[in-house]
């Protein structure tokens, strides 16, 4: 889940610069394209692209590698998949294709900042007005997300270290039951750290 | 200056304050007290996030009951837990939250949020994310993402149960520097030392109200 929460890489790289809408819209339109895209040749061709999208950003190989691991054996079950059922050049295509979706979806993480994401969501989700809905609260709604998730492996974490400290490692209800206890506390406690940074008001 | 007339406060079932009158006017108040004696209750009712069943709490002559929102612009609150108010994945984000509905332009919010980050020493961490801060860390983030709208009030819920030494004796001496009138809530004695004035909760109502070294004298008896 690194490659969500707060991953971006400060840097003055010309991806960093590109306003945040211009970079979602490249990544839709680079996506199609990958789609479209047929032969192997091609997508190597896209690959390298990628590569120098990379490159340019000065992200550093480590960052690079922590977006596409997580799909790492996806990929390689994906491949043997298609290798069985279609040939070579569809497996090996279809693989780069989801592999390089991927890292460009995380080049765009890796280069925006949240805060600059959600004043993009904002705008664009500007219309929902008129359905009566608040659009900040949409995108404070998404920042939120982002921001529980290390809260939350944290008290997995801790409950984890609970149960083995007492002995209970395989029950599931006591696993659960804290768990759930916890991140409902977590929730009050959260709903009123944002009454008062005032955003009732 | 905050005043408070025969508050007392019901939740659920159960009295959680029964008639409390003070009026805060010193620029350090330290309010102590057993776990569930309602001095938590009672920092809360300061920013309106606890409402009275009955009496009225004002804070610079506004009730709370009717001007929350306005009390809260000038009233700061830091919770015990940093993890629940930090609301932004990364540091420098969260503080910029908080200056969200001023209407500065985005130069201006940058050069706040940097000069508070840079005050409390986590002008290098400004892009990490905040999950990735010590606990002491995170609590400065919090107090910098509080500090950065200059309240005139600052209420401070535990601010130092989940510190380390260094990191609570860094709080200490941030308490003593802010220019705020400051109410804190706490366990930690030794803080309250140079405070100007101590209250002691006890069962929902306040058992002594004097100097540090006469209010926590009583306290220590009390719980002997």
């Amino acid at each position: 889940m690194t490659g969500l929460t707060g991953a971006y890489v400060p840097g003055g790289s010309f991806l960093h610069r590109l306003p945040a809408g211009a970079k979602l819209a490249g990544l839709a339109l680079s996506c199609t394209a990958l789609l479209l895209l047929r032969s192997p040749a091609a997508l190597a061709g896209a690959a390298a692209v990628v590569v120098l999208l990379y490159a340019v950003s000065g992200v550093g190989v480590a960052a690079a590698w922590a977006q596409v691991r997580p799909v790492r054996w996806f990929a390689v079950a994906l491949f043997c998949v298609q290798l069985v059922f279609a040939d070579l050049p569809a497996a090996a295509s279809s693989t780069l294709r989801v592999v390089l979706a991927v890292a460009l979806a995380g080049l765009v993480t890796l280069t925006t900042r949240t805060s600059a994401l959600m004043a993009c969501l904002e705008r664009c989700l500007a219309p929902v007005r008129f359905a009566g809905l608040d659009p900040f609260r949409l995108s404070l709604l998404l920042s939120l997300t982002l921001r529980s998730v290390p809260v939350m492996a944290d008290l997995v974490t801790r409950v984890r270290e609970a149960q083995r400290a007492r002995g209970i490692e395989r029950s599931a209800r006591a696993f659960a039951v804290p768990l759930v206890v916890g991140a409902l506390r977590h929730a009050d406690a959260l709903g009123e750290a944002l009454a008062a940074r005032g955003l009732d008001d | 200056m905050i005043r408070l007339e025969d508050v007392h406060v019901r939740l659920g079932q159960r009295e959680v304050l029964r008639g409390v009158t003070a009026s805060l006017t010193e620029r350090r108040v330290g309010v102590v007290g057993a776990n569930g004696s309602g001095k938590s209750t009672l920092a809360r009712l300061i920013n309106g996030l606890v409402l009275p069943s009955s009496g009225t709490v004002t804070v610079s002559g506004l009730d709370t009951r009717r001007q929350a929102a306005r009390i809260r612009r000038s009233v700061g609150f830091l919770f015990t837990d940093p993890d629940a108010q930090i609301v932004m994945p990364t540091v420098a984000e969260d503080v910029a939250f908080s200056l969200r509905r001023k209407g500065l332009a985005r130069e201006e919010v940058e050069r706040r949020v940097r000069e508070v980050l840079e005050r409390y020493g986590l002008a290098e961490h400004a892009d990490h994310p905040a999950h990735h801060l010590s606990g002491g860390q995170k609590q400065l983030l919090a107090l910098c993402s509080v500090l950065v709208l200059e309240p005139e009030i600052l209420v401070m819920d535990e601010p130092t149960t989940l510190l380390d030494l260094r990191h609570s004796r860094q709080v200490a001496a941030l308490l003593r520097d802010l220019p705020q009138q400051v109410v804190v809530v706490t366990h930690d004695l030794p803080l309250l030392e140079d405070f100007d004035r101590v209250l002691v909760v006890d069962e929902g109502r306040i058992v002594a109200d004097a100097d540090p070294a006469a209010a926590i004298g009583h306290y220590r008896k009390t719980m002997a």
